[in-house]
């Protein structure tokens, strides 16, 4: 293990060190100035940012380096949504902070959590092995049991951490099972080599096949895909907000990565055999994920189905095994977090009263009591439906055209429908907003950085649409495009 | 053609309403006298600054003109293309002259929310103006999709008691239809390497295809204009929505799908849609008769003047596709062109009088509060003004010869001839119908004796109320006693597109 190899995984050394610290001076911190933990975690994110950005491991010619024996890689891409995770936490802290604090639940565990929990997602996101991939995931996943669990007064809190822990348990046996019988096929736990075995072996071969199934079960739960979305959910609603806002974003970055990572570095060979499975569950995804979304009177839950279409969207773009596919799919990821922090955040600005505003009525005459605020989740709400000219248009755009491309007309034409059903239960948010009339009278004062973060956040889903050359080129130009 | 602004003048014409509806929000709810003057300001001047669309218009080609040319999405080849021709330039116009209507006609009625109505309807008419100057696929694709958002709002926040549900089936009928048109334009882009839609038009492709791509878009501008039978969302729109939005919804935005017909499933689909011509033809006709004895027997007058839309929307489609018929049996293109510029007159002409009655509409409902027929009865013996003018829409609203209403629907119908006699005889029966439901209207409404107390006591239309009703009915006057400058604008591209249209492209 040389200098230069310890250089490429700097950024994820630099949080790993600087969790440790903020552990530490928690210690010594009086209760009145906690407030250094957040800044020391949003320091961490700058800095872990500018390392990232700042790599200059790329020589000409050469698309990817890997580090410890070939185990860790670092590639455009997964720079890029490292990068996008540090943003996107940045956002969630800034919102969690006021939530944590109205809800005297201001400990520096979260931080540390979340933070543990970011250093897994980036480890996944540069994972070349399955004994990484493996590791990045369960560090993720132990650290968002703890964080759903983190109100410990909430029994609904516990008890969707207990869910939560079960069945992604479950989904971790099944990963390593299928890792267990890859090996065993491949005889190799580094995804080149398996790729490299895979020319031998054949796509056939039975073994193989069976421990696809198992490692797709675990990408699939992983996303939160229909049929193994059913903690999705669950877990939205019982977490407090602070947290589902993390889980609805971030990791789900993690998970492109590992998907691409798999599905193509490693058994693109059997491309064949999860197509099948990737494009009956993307549809299984849109299909009950907007039926399932219209009937819900409670907005996390709502938006807990509405990931799960979303998620069968970003399962559109992985169908084709294309770099413009992959790059759709990314591109949509990563508009999807910007989304979806942006209406928890709103979430969290309307459960200013000490109790956290679930019910869709909470929104009711948001227009009339700050329009400002209710623009901005008018934006969030119109570009999840997927209309023009916001960022959520340009995404679905892009995958459609993947999965044209490819010419699985019959994907694009189930998606779209889907597409419009679903426009209905956020349209149903935009009339609470806009056409009811308020009931209650509340305070609607959030601090400044509160306010400037929803607002970057709104301006990037509408400046990310206008402007949208420059994020899709960014997300093509890691496959190549 | 050669102005000093020219190189940008759509672009002006497009973001100057949507830009400065971001100034009209910013004014807030708290002094609604500068939101509604700001407002004003703003439409004016996107009116005036777009007069040289007109005055500097070449009529003797085809060719695109104001053409305007930038990349967007370059690794996509997407640009941002603006360009007018024959087509796109009345449309713009007539788009830019309800921008500045609209906000006079709200003035006093809308107390709720001002500056964010204003706001609404300037990025409206921004949009509207984009969706007819785009010549990229996709940024038509956006500006259509995008106007629904104004829209939306406009019914939903300003609407009757119904809005709720009017303003999400307007929404949803319309996004639906909407997204088969865009998976046919992702595929023309995947086939062709590009957005632009003049290479589309140029671009070969087997029937099949075409048959597919041609009810992609028919999907989306049959509800758009509308068609029988995805014409359901549109009643309950006008219904609900403010007079404002009932008047840009009926005046411009159901003439995007005309325009759609125009731009899109001719000339990129000609051989589909000489192949599917009797499916519009027949579903233009059903629209003209059956929709027309459906107006008859309306009880509200938004109602009724929704319907008679739809009615009069059918004419556009059967102008645009009798030209087929024509060249099946003449082998020519001679009958054709009157159809097509029947149709595009009958837009613009349709414009200015279903605006001028929703606004009519509104001046009554502004005063009585009702929609209903059976509150009115004898409004020309308190207002008499009113009534001449309400009188003489309705009139136009019949095809009076004189008015604009008469130059479209006779062209149209002469055009019919040569291509069927049936197709024309049953067109014709519209002149029946339509002044039988107009007329009875009139006669219900603003003849006979005063019925009630209400209709006693009103007043008769102000000054401001009067220059919007009195610029309309001079609009329609002349568009119908000299329509020549408006046909000739077209006459050039109306003469493009039907020599494109009969030649195969078939691979």
């Amino acid at each position: 293990m040389n200098s230069a190899q310890m250089l490429l995984a700097a950024p994820e050394f630099w949080v790993l060190v600087m969790t440790c610290v903020i552990m530490i001076v928690d210690l010594f911190l009086s209760k009145q100035r906690q407030g250094i933990i957040h800044m020391l975690a949003m320091l961490t994110l700058v800095f872990a940012a500018i390392i990232t950005l700042r790599g200059d491991y790329l020589v000409d010619g050469v698309l990817s380096v890997t580090a410890f024996a070939e185990s860790f890689i670092r590639d455009p891409m997964g720079d890029v949504l490292k990068v996008f995770s540090f943003v996107l936490l940045g956002l969630i802290y800034t919102y969690a902070k006021y939530y944590l604090r109205c809800f005297k639940m201001f400990r520096a565990d979260y931080y540390t959590l979340s933070l543990f929990a970011l250093l897994g997602i980036m480890l996944l996101i540069s994972a070349n092995s399955m004994l990484m991939i493996y590791l990045g995931l369960e560090l993720i996943s132990l650290s968002i049991y703890a964080l759903v669990a983190f109100d410990r007064n909430s029994s609904r809190g516990s008890e969707s951490a207990m869910k939560y822990f079960v069945l992604g348990s479950m989904a971790s046996g099944m990963l390593l099972y299928g890792m267990s019988m890859i090996y065993g096929a491949t005889g190799s736990l580094n995804l080149v080599d398996i790729a490299r075995a895979l020319d031998s072996v054949g796509s056939n071969d039975v073994l193989l096949v069976f421990g696809l199934v198992f490692v797709v079960v675990g990408i699939a739960f992983k996303f939160g895909a229909v049929p193994f979305h059913m903690w999705i959910p669950d877990v939205y609603e019982g977490a407090p907000a602070a947290v589902t806002l993390l889980i609805s974003s971030i990791p789900k970055l993690a998970a492109f990565a590992m998907a691409y990572r798999f599905l193509n570095s490693g058994l693109g060979d059997l491309h064949i055999h999860w197509q099948g499975m990737l494009a009956s569950m993307a549809v299984l995804s849109i299909i009950v994920g907007n039926l399932a979304a219209i009937m819900q009177s409670n907005i996390k839950r709502m938006l807990a189905y509405s990931t799960i279409s979303h998620m069968g969207f970003v399962f559109l773009g992985l169908i084709p095994n294309s770099a413009f596919g992959f790059g759709a799919s990314m591109y949509y990821v990563i508009v999807y977090g910007i989304m979806s922090v942006a209406a928890f955040g709103m979430i969290i600005l309307l459960s200013s009263r000490g109790e956290e505003a679930e019910n869709l009525e909470d929104f009711k005459g948001l227009n009339q009591r700050n329009p400002y605020y209710a623009a901005i989740m008018g934006l969030v709400m119109f570009s999840m439906a997927g209309v023009p000219p916001m960022v959520g248009f340009f995404a679905k755009l892009m995958v459609l055209k993947a999965v044209i491309d490819a010419g699985m007309m019959w994907l694009a034409v189930t998606a779209v429908v889907f597409a419009v059903i679903g426009a209905f239960y956020y349209l149903r948010v935009i009339k609470y907003m806009y056409f009811d009339d308020p009931e209650i009278e509340i305070d609607m004062t959030a601090p400044v950085d509160f306010g400037a973060a929803l607002t970057m956040n709104g301006l990037m889903i509408i400046g990310l649409g206008i402007f949208s050359s420059s994020l899709i080129t960014i997300c093509m130009a890691s496959f190549g495009i | 053609m050669n102005g000093p602004m020219n190189g940008f003048l759509l672009s002006i014409l497009i973001w100057l309403p949507i830009l400065g509806a971001v100034g009209v929000l910013m004014v807030g709810e708290s002094r609604p006298a500068l939101a509604r003057g700001l407002a004003l300001l703003l439409s004016s001047a996107t009116f005036l600054l777009g007069l040289p669309l007109f005055s500097s218009f070449d009529t003797s080609t085809a060719a695109m003109q104001f053409v305007e040319f930038r990349p967007w999405i370059e690794a996509f080849n997407i640009h941002y293309k603006l360009g007018v021709d024959g087509f796109s330039a009345p449309l713009i116009l007539l788009t830019m002259f309800f921008g500045v209507l609209v906000v006079i006609a709200g003035w006093r009625s809308i107390t709720k929310n001002v500056s964010q109505y204003m706001a609404a309807f300037l990025v409206l008419e921004g949009l509207m103006i984009g969706v007819f100057a785009a010549l990229d696929g996709l940024l038509f694709y956006i500006f259509f999709e995008a106007m629904l958002i104004p829209m939306f709002l406009v019914i939903g926040i300003w609407g009757g008691p119904q809005r709720v549900y009017a303003t999400i089936k307007f929404f949803l009928y319309t996004f639906m239809g909407s997204v088969f048109m865009l998976i046919g334009i992702i595929y023309l882009y995947i086939q062709s390497g590009s957005w632009d839609i003049l290479a589309w038009h140029q671009m070969p492709l087997a029937l099949g295809v075409q048959k597919w791509l041609f009810l992609g878009f028919l999907s989306a501008f049959a509800v758009k204009i509308p068609m029988f039978p995805v014409h359901t969302w549109l009643p309950d729109a006008h219904v609900e929505a403010p007079t404002g939005g009932s008047v840009i919804l009926a005046a411009i935005m159901l003439k995007i799908g005309g325009y759609g017909f125009i731009r899109f499933s001719l000339p990129i689909t000609p051989d589909a849609s000489a192949a599917l011509d009797w499916l519009v033809i027949g579903l233009s006709l059903i629209a003209v008769v059956y929709i027309g004895l459906v107006a008859l027997v309306q009880k509200d007058m938004k109602k009724l003047i929704a319907y008679s839309s739809i009615s009069h929307m059918g004419f556009v489609t059967l102008g645009l596709f009798v030209a087929f018929s024509i060249f099946r049996n003449t082998g020519g293109v001679a009958g054709a062109a009157l159809g097509v510029e029947g149709a595009m007159v009958q837009m613009v002409s349709h414009g200015f009088i279903s605006g001028a009655l929703f606004l009519t509409v509104g001046v009554l409902y502004d005063r009585v509060h009702s929609r209903m027929i059976k509150d009115y009865g004898g409004v020309a013996n308190t207002m008499p003004w009113f009534a001449v003018l309400a009188v003489f829409f309705l009139m136009a609203n019949s095809g009076l010869p004189g008015t604009s209403g008469f130059v479209g629907e006779f062209m149209v119908i002469l055009s019919a001839f040569q291509a069927n006699f049936w197709f024309a005889f049953l067109a014709a029966l519209t002149l029946i119908l339509g002044a039988a439901y107009s007329l009875w209207l009139a006669k219900r409404v603003i003849f006979g004796a005063v019925t009630n107390r209400e209709v006693q006591n009103l007043q008769d239309i102000n000054a401001r109320e009067a220059l919007v009703l009195g610029s309309l009915a001079v609009a329609i006057l002349v568009v119908g006693l000299w329509p020549q400058p408006l046909v000739e604008m077209m006459h050039a591209s109306v003469d493009q597109l039907l020599q494109h249209i009969v030649q195969s492209k078939v691979l």
